[in-house]
């Protein structure tokens, strides 16, 4: 008898499988992955999700029998007071306590929908696929992933870890070959020999002596010598990254209501999830304003409050400045994302303006603007109400600007509007 | 990684001196376990078995072994990994626990135990599977004439490794379309009679170059393209050479298509090959399940019964022993909420008791019911010629005693589509018992069961259309959505159209038809 543990086998096995599957089920699973985004709170996008496929495009037909049709036999256990003969009531739904025989198999193919749980990534795969930041050209040789190391051949010094031990032995297997260093059988052969003679043989001397040269050659040709020794050889390369760093501005004023605030969050967090996921490299910058503009992290801009008035330039004016500090355009690919309600005091329109085309557009691969509006929206039959910044972006837009913008009223849009803007280009012409 | 473990020394266990105390083992208790457990298979009990191989493994990986229906290493395909997603969804919800083992056909008999089972439950799945299960595979008719336990591994290496390689080749799209065709036709890709060799897996991958070499060099009388002679009447002689040319009619289907379809490639040919065989090997389980786990769980109850005896196993474990044996013994009764069927395991078990009794002590109506054995006294002899001889429809067709019957309280409804009401056909009484026990066993029978599909023609001067009948028993049809996606991918492997026909036996009507016509996905 055999133990095995095989509970250290790697895990995993049926991962093939499931990459099938889900090959299989890819463009329901995507819908419904998309459709429970809607519903699910943005901030549990990064937990493992549920979703339910039809069984339609999973199912694996068999021959099998209609149930109810025709004549059928039931054997059925724990009698009470049935007699031969006796009638009964055709219990709803057909069929007499089915389950006999067959009807375990039939169960599987009146399944409507099959469920089944995703993985974190898996979900995300889905969720953000085909999704990525445009433009993403300009490389930079400065930083070097110090994970880049590849085997590069063999050399002769090195930790005994790396020790190559077939290089090592062939190696000394061939000088011993080379120098004909004496087998062990040999001596074991001729140590035999020996005692085999009796005491006072003519050949004796002769074979003692042969036998000490032996040895002695044996003792001066080592059986791995270190000019044997080979180690594994590993060097560095440099891998040329691309850089990115994103800008997410926002205005926190007061004419931002919690809505409007929780419309720019969502957007932000979605913003995010993809960046991280994405991009190794991607720093990602928070700047806030109302009428001033302060550089925060990451848990200051989602989470905390502040009240004030709204000048959109101060949050032009202190991304300029981060930029010209820290990412020079000629090194980062430079991204920026603003969020607001649309409200600026009218004098600041051509600062911002001027801002724009002068400095922040220039370095900018894409600046994509994001105007939150109220929950119920433009109501219809109004003329749709263009507000104050709206304006100012609509004519950088018109005078080639590259800059895009979009208007969110509800939750539900939020993920649709953040596909367009960074939806893949060339996918989008596949699909 | 695997690791193996060399025989330890161990003192065998002497007699009154207990296999572990509480919960936890070690692989040392295992091996106690086990030799105590062989102590009482073999002279007691008098079986024989495959050399064992005990594997430990991790819920997950019962999982995986799950998605592969049970074997260690299986090919690729969707609906492998399917079944994963809908076991883990259900255990991870609590609805489903997971088996306590799984045991293979195989030489070494390989049974897989979880590690989370307490040292009673791996005594429990030990006698179970790698006894109990292990002399059944061993002995059985069934499984000798059409399983190679020595070869299935192999050859399951092979098929994989096949698979694979035809998946770089031809693109898992490709392969993909050839299996999910191949696997809807798995029930009807088995011989059900003996043909005139057994199958010997491990020379199956010399017979595949072989098949192929020998496939390119003959004739295929569905490319004859020679006219008939003018005025040559078209005989019923010729249509019947036509027919015995391909081995017709023909119930397993994949067989035919693997032969004879015109325009399959010949990678497509082997794994339709490769579906066969696996659905072959898996053909004598579906054949036996109330005999196998019947054996089993009357194996283990005698080995856990005789180990308590000698007081190897203490009074807690053999209580714990008690109440997983009742549960999984456990038949509700037609009007219980849980009722699901008939458990396997309560009657296969049931009947190996009843054997037992009726052998060693009989009453009169065993006498008149069961003159062979009742009362021979040696019951274990009389089961291991149960065990070798007999698949479920025989067995309960010749061993269902009336105690039984009574004990159960079967009784017999008839569903007649065209009566208002349920009949009761018959119940534990006189009257019914052998009417009972004739209709009890065919629900056993798996031919009975799998509807009766046959190719029976095909039109070769015509638009070469394979024509199938399925021989509508009791005028119960095929389901309509599933049979018309099945004639579909039939249709598709075939290259031209089929039309399948449903048949009553009887009276020769044509209940229902389908016609698929084949997609140009193949091809």
């Amino acid at each position: 008898m055999h133990i095995v543990d095989r509970r250290l086998n790697p895990g995993g096995k049926s991962l093939p499988n499931r990459q099938r599957f889900l090959r299989r089920v890819k463009d329901v699973a995507q819908r419904a992955v998309r459709e429970s985004a809607r519903e699910r709170d943005i901030k549990d996008l990064g937990k493992d999700g549920r979703v339910t496929v039809p069984a339609d495009g999973v199912r694996e037909p068999r021959f099998s029998r209609q149930p109810g049709t025709g004549l059928q036999d039931h054997i059925l256990p724990g009698n009470k007071t049935y007699v031969e003969g006796d009638t009964i009531e055709r219990p709803p739904g057909g069929g007499g306590g089915r389950g006999s025989g067959e009807g375990g198999e039939g169960g599987e193919n009146s399944e409507d929908a099959f469920r089944f749980v995703l993985t974190r990534e898996e979900f995300l795969e889905l969720f953000l696929e085909d999704l990525e930041l445009p433009d993403l050209a300009k490389r930079r040789l400065a930083i070097v992933e110090t994970e880049g190391l590849r085997r590069a051949g063999y050399t002769v010094t090195g930790s005994p870890a790396n020790l190559a031990l077939g290089r090592t032995l062939r190696n000394s297997m061939s000088r011993r070959i080379a120098l004909k260093r004496p087998k062990p059988d040999e001596l074991a052969a001729l140590e035999a020999r020996i005692d085999a003679l009796p005491e006072d043989a003519p050949e004796r001397p002769d074979l003692l002596a042969s036998l000490e040269l032996l040895r002695e050659r044996s003792k001066r040709i080592p059986y791995v010598d270190p000019i044997d020794l080979r180690f594994r050889r590993f060097e560095p390369y440099p891998r040329p990254i691309a850089q990115a760093v994103m800008f997410c501005l926002m205005d926190v004023s007061g004419s931002m209501t919690e809505h409007m605030k929780d419309l720019a969050k969502r957007f932000y967090i979605l913003l995010h999830i993809f960046l991280t996921r994405r991009y190794r490299h991607v720093e990602i910058v928070f700047i806030r304003h109302t009428d001033r503009a302060t550089e925060v992290d990451e848990e200051t801009f989602f989470g905390s409050r502040e009240t004030g008035g709204t000048l959109v330039s101060s949050a032009l004016v202190e991304m300029k400045r981060i930029i010209s500090e820290r990412y020079s355009p000629d090194d980062w690919n430079i991204y920026a994302a603003q969020a607001s309600d649309g409200d600026n005091v009218s004098s600041d329109g051509p600062t911002s303006t001027e801002l724009l085309r002068a400095h922040i557009l220039p370095a900018c691969q894409h600046f994509a603007y994001l105007e939150v509006g109220d929950e119920n929206g433009p109501r219809a039959g109004f003329v749709e109400h263009r507000t104050t910044l709206w304006r100012t972006y609509e004519a950088v837009a018109k005078s080639g600007g590259a800059i895009a913008m979009r208007k969110v009223n509800h939750r539900r849009e939020i993920y649709p509007v953040f596909r367009e803007l960074f939806g893949r280009k060339d996918a989008k012409a596949d699909a | 990684m695997v690791t193996s473990l060399s025989r330890p020394r161990i003192q065998p266990v002497k007699a009154g001196e207990l296999l572990f105390t509480g919960n936890d083992w070690d692989f040392d208790t295992i091996r106690r376990i086990h030799d105590a457990c062989e102590a009482v298979a073999g002279p007691e009990l008098g079986l024989s078995w495959y050399p064992n191989q005990i594997e430990i493994i991790t819920a997950e990986q019962m999982l995986d072994a799950y998605a592969s229906i049970g074997m260690p290493l299986f090919y690729k395909h969707w609906s492998f990994g399917k079944h994963f997603a809908q076991h883990e969804a259900s255990y991870r919800r609590g609805l489903m626990g997971l088996a306590y083992e799984i045991v293979i056909n195989s030489d070494p008999c390989i049974s897989y135990v979880m590690e989370e089972n307490t040292a009673t439950m791996q005594t429990l799945v030990i006698a179970h599977a790698a006894f109990g299960h292990n002399h059944f595979f061993k002995n059985n008719y069934l499984f000798k004439q059409w399983t190679d336990a020595e070869g299935i591994l192999d050859y399951l290496d092979f098929a994989k490794g096949f698979i694979a390689r035809c998946e770089e080749r031809h693109g898992q799209q490709a392969v993909e379309q050839v299996l999910d065709a191949a696997h809807a036709l798995m029930s009807q890709g088995v011989h059900r009679y003996p043909r005139k060799k057994r199958p010997d897996l491990a020379s199956e991958q010399r017979r595949e170059r072989e098949r192929i070499e020998h496939g390119e060099q003959i004739y295929n009388d569905l490319w004859r393209t020679l006219p008939n002679k003018p005025g040559a009447a078209r005989t019923d002689a010729a249509a019947d050479r036509r027919r015995a040319l391909l081995e017709l009619p023909q119930e397993n289907i994949l067989y035919f298509l693997e032969k004879v379809a015109p325009r399959l490639r010949p990678w497509q040919r082997e794994i339709l090959r490769i579906v066969r065989l696996v659905a072959q090997y898996f053909y004598p389980q579906r054949q036996t399940k109330v005999m196998n786990e019947g054996c089993a769980t009357y194996v283990h109850y005698r080995i856990m019964n005789a180990l308590s005896e000698k007081g190897q196993i203490g009074e807690a474990a053999y209580l714990e022993f008690l109440q997983s044996h009742t549960n999984v013994i456990r038949q509700p009764t037609y009007d219980d909420r849980s009722y699901g069927g008939h458990n396997p395991y309560a009657i296969g078990f049931a009947m190996m008791q009843d054997i037992q009794r009726i052998v060693e002590q009989p009453t009169q109506e065993d006498r008149v019911w069961f003159p062979e054995i009742a009362g021979t006294g040696d019951a274990m002899a009389v089961l291991r010629d149960v065990w070798e001889n007999y698949r479920d429809e025989s067995f309960i067709a010749q061993f269902l005693s009336p105690k039984l019957m009574r004990d159960l309280r079967l009784f017999h409804v008839v569903d007649d589509p065209d009566e208002p009401e349920l009949r009761v056909e018959a119940i534990h009484d006189e009257r019914g018992y052998r009417k009972m026990r004739r209709s009890f066993a065919r629900q056993y029978d798996v031919a009975w069961l799998d509807p009766d599909i046959e190719v029976v023609d095909v039109d070769l001067e015509g638009d070469r259309r394979l024509i199938l009948h399925h021989k509508a028993l009791n005028r119960i049809t095929l389901q309509k959505e599933d049979a018309a996606r099945v004639l579909q991918h039939l249709a598709d492997l075939w290259g031209y159209d089929a039309v399948l026909k449903e048949i009553d036996p009887a009276t020769g009507t044509v209940l229902a038809e389908h016609v698929a016509s084949a997609r140009p996905i193949f091809f």
